[in-house]
């Protein structure tokens, strides 16, 4: 089995790059199992292609917008993900959901994908989360957590 | 009667791009290119060590992450007039050649092929016909008419699943598809097999860059790849030499079917040289530097005017005065205040926000518009090969050939160099730089291979800080053209610091003459067969390999456009 965890987002636009931090903090804290690949994907999408091809479970860690409270954490999964989803005008935006439209058309989609999306407050130009989503931080890494644990690979903490 | 068609946005990673064109009579008789998402990355930068200003420049693009990191050391390196180790040339020069040649091939299969390829239209082909036709053109071993069936099948069954995946909104059937159905089918077969090639690029960009999207191994001074004969923790001779097979297979790709897909699809679209010239003053810089100074370059670079080759004049060194002195930015149409009136140079750059809505004849843009000696400029593969072109640089020459020579033949009459001028030509200049690249590429790994056989396996140069203030800048030939950092240190901090990216030169709105830039200039008169699929103005964009440095991607729940807007 092979697990790959990617966090998206821009780090330089506050909670934008929740997604990396997310996973960068899920990386400092826990001993990950060896067929968990963690991916700092930033704001790339085809880049990521080769690392997330042929995966058996594909778990994203981003910022979500859905007119939530701040700091809310939504589990999308399988068709909930907007992974199809683009606008009409243009066939050729290469974000993550045009990342996985390729990745399906040659055979090789990750076999499950779960999305973490966490509602930002802040895209302010800065290289940290606003207070509040920087407060929720912990519970999006438990949640990540939460996910290992249920595919049957549970994270160890690291000693302190 | 004119019609307005707003697109926005025109692409989503690179996301905040917006075009408006006025059309009149089946042409566009005016056009606005905006960027609608500031870019204030540089104030992140303000008093921060100068030797972590690559690793947080290359977060600003999620498309071009390795050119911005490579560009900032350089400007650092300038500033300081730090020579590094040729062995940091060599490594740093294979992770940016391979990395064009990821960008490029992505670029055109991934990204813009679907605007001339019917998809559906490839249904109708004949596989015989589609192998008799590929094979005639390129001993590609991977044009049988047994790869061209398997590819029918494959997407006779995604088209009857209900799912077109990355062409579920392609313009199918738009009455500016020209390809014959064989051709189609041809295109997506390399369309498929483009994917296994960009594979072999990004592996080399990992193995040098220790990791990607972002890569790790850059430092002011040099890289921080410890070179060593006997090791596996550090970058050994075997691991160069694996490698290799990376290199030859992307190689072949490139030879026999970038480039030969990309001079059919140039002749079966004849006319779209016709279209899309806009700003002909072309700017691009030399790289690849094979000396520890950054004075001997493998491709060459200077400034065009008028699409006048005679008129070439070259940019020679890392620091050159001519670029150095030449560039301005202005902002009477950008969303930005200047404390003073009139365009400013880099080095006294300013990031002061003033946002005003969208202003046909006032401010409409988060890019500001920058001048070469008050001229607008083009930059990008065009520029870059007819700098190529105009200095006697003979791989950019025989690549060029290559692709007119195949493109007459199939059109049966001669298109001249002139024909790059253009929506199509850009395509075409692309796919001949992506040539060049691989040569690069490969140069790069035999010099750094008998330069450690020498003995010589330096790859960092410690920089110091003076006290007081320097500055200096950085420049790259990037995927999209000419890239430059500019930056003032003062007592070992950053005290400006300034990004002019390739889309800022291209993608700009209107000057302080007001003189619209080269997006806005190469989408006059393009022809509109539809208002409602405007798909000639999407060709004419991507042509230029669209990117604004400014990646934002939010997740919209239950939305079908992804749009995030500033403000």
């Amino acid at each position: 089995m092979r697990v790959v965890i990617l966090g998206v987002g821009n780090i330089l636009l506050t909670d934008e790059g929740v997604g990396v931090y997310a996973v960068t903090e899920l990386a400092a804290r826990y001993d990950l199992p060896g067929e968990v690949e963690i991916i700092d994907g930033g704001t790339s999408g085809m880049d990521c292609l080769d690392q997330v091809s042929g995966a058996d479970h594909l778990l994203i860690a981003d910022a979500m917008r859905s007119g939530r409270v701040p700091g809310t954490i939504t589990r999308l999964a399988g068709d909930q993900i907007p992974a199809f989803f683009k606008t009409k005008i243009s066939p050729h935006q290469v974000g993550i959901s045009d990342m996985l439209a390729t990745l399906n058309f040659h055979g090789l989609m990750p076999k499950n994908i779960v999305l973490i999306g966490v509602e930002p407050k802040s895209f302010a130009t800065a290289m940290e989360l606003s207070p509040d989503i920087a407060a929720r931080l912990p519970e999006v890494v438990a949640t990540l957590v939460a996910e290992l644990t249920a595919l049957g690979i549970p994270p160890r903490p690291k000693a302190a | 009667m004119s019609k307005r068609i707003t697109i926005d946005p025109i692409t989503r990673i690179e996301g905040h791009l917006r075009v408006d064109v006025e059309v009149d009579g089946g042409k566009v008789t005016k056009a606005w290119s905006s960027g609608q998402m500031w870019r204030g990355v540089e104030l992140i930068l303000l008093g921060r060590d100068p030797r972590d200003a690559w690793a947080i420049t290359q977060r600003i693009c999620g498309v071009c992450t390795t050119v911005h990191a490579i560009t900032s050391v350089r400007a650092v390196e300038n500033a300081l007039n730090l020579e590094i180790p040729v062995n940091a040339q060599f490594i740093r020069n294979m992770i940016i050649s391979a990395h064009a040649i990821h960008d490029h091939i992505v670029h055109f299969y991934h990204l813009s092929a679907l605007d001339w390829v019917d998809v559906v239209s490839a249904l109708k082909a004949d596989p015989i016909k589609t192998a008799a036709l590929a094979e005639s053109l390129s001993d590609w071993p991977l044009n049988g008419k047994a790869v061209m069936t398997q590819t029918l099948d494959k997407l006779k069954s995604f088209v009857g699943s209900g799912q077109l995946g990355p062409f579920t909104n392609g313009y199918w059937g738009h009455p500016a598809m020209k390809l014959s159905p064989e051709v189609n089918l041809l295109a997506v077969t390399h369309y498929l097999q483009a994917l296994e090639a960009q594979r072999h690029a990004n592996k080399i960009v990992t193995i040098l860059g220790s990791k990607s999207p972002h890569i790790q191994n850059v430092a002011v001074g040099g890289v921080s790849n410890p070179i060593a004969t006997d090791s596996q923790s550090v970058l050994s001779v075997e691991r160069l030499l694996a490698l290799k097979p990376h290199m030859d297979a992307l190689g072949e790709f490139i030879r026999k079917v970038y480039l030969v897909d990309i001079a059919a699809i140039g002749a079966f679209y004849a006319e779209w040289t016709k279209y899309g010239a806009g700003v002909t003053n072309y700017l691009s810089a030399p790289d690849f530097p094979m000396d520890s100074k950054g004075t001997q370059f493998l491709t060459p670079g200077g400034y065009i005017p008028n699409g006048d080759i005679g008129k070439y004049k070259p940019i020679t060194a890392f620091g050159d005065a001519y670029l150095r002195d030449g560039v301005e930015e202005g902002v009477k149409h950008a969303w930005y205040n200047y404390s003073k009136p009139g365009p400013l140079h880099p080095y006294k750059g300013e990031t002061t926000p003033n946002y005003t809505d969208f202003q046909d004849d006032g401010k409409y843009s988060w890019l500001k518009a920058p001048t070469f000696y008050g001229e607008r400029a083009q930059v990008g593969p065009l520029a870059n090969v007819l700098c190529g072109v105009a200095a006697g640089h003979q791989p950019t020459i025989t690549y060029a050939t290559q692709v007119l020579d195949t493109a007459s033949s199939l059109l049966g009459s001669k298109i001249p160099l002139a024909a790059l001028h253009s929506t199509i030509g850009r395509h075409a200049a692309r796919a001949v730089r992506c040539g060049v690249m691989q040569d690069v590429l490969q140069q790069n790994w035999q010099a750094l291979i008998d330069n450690i056989g020498k003995g010589d396996i330096a790859t960092f140069n410690k920089p110091t800080f003076p006290k007081g203030e320097i500055m200096g800048f950085g420049f790259h030939e990037a995927p999209r053209g000419l890239l430059s950092h500019w930056t003032v240190i003062r007592d070992g901090k950053i005290a400006n610091y300034q990004c002019v990216v390739p889309s800022t030169w291209n993608a700009g709105p209107r000057d302080d003459n007001d003189k619209i830039g080269p997006y806005e200039a190469s989408l006059l008169d393009n022809p509109i067969a539809d208002a409602e699929q405007p798909l000639e103005v999407l060709r004419t964009i991507h042509s230029f390999d669209p990117c604004l440095a400014c990646a934002v991607h939010v997740v919209e729940d239950n939305k079908e456009v992804v749009q995030v807007k500033a403000l």
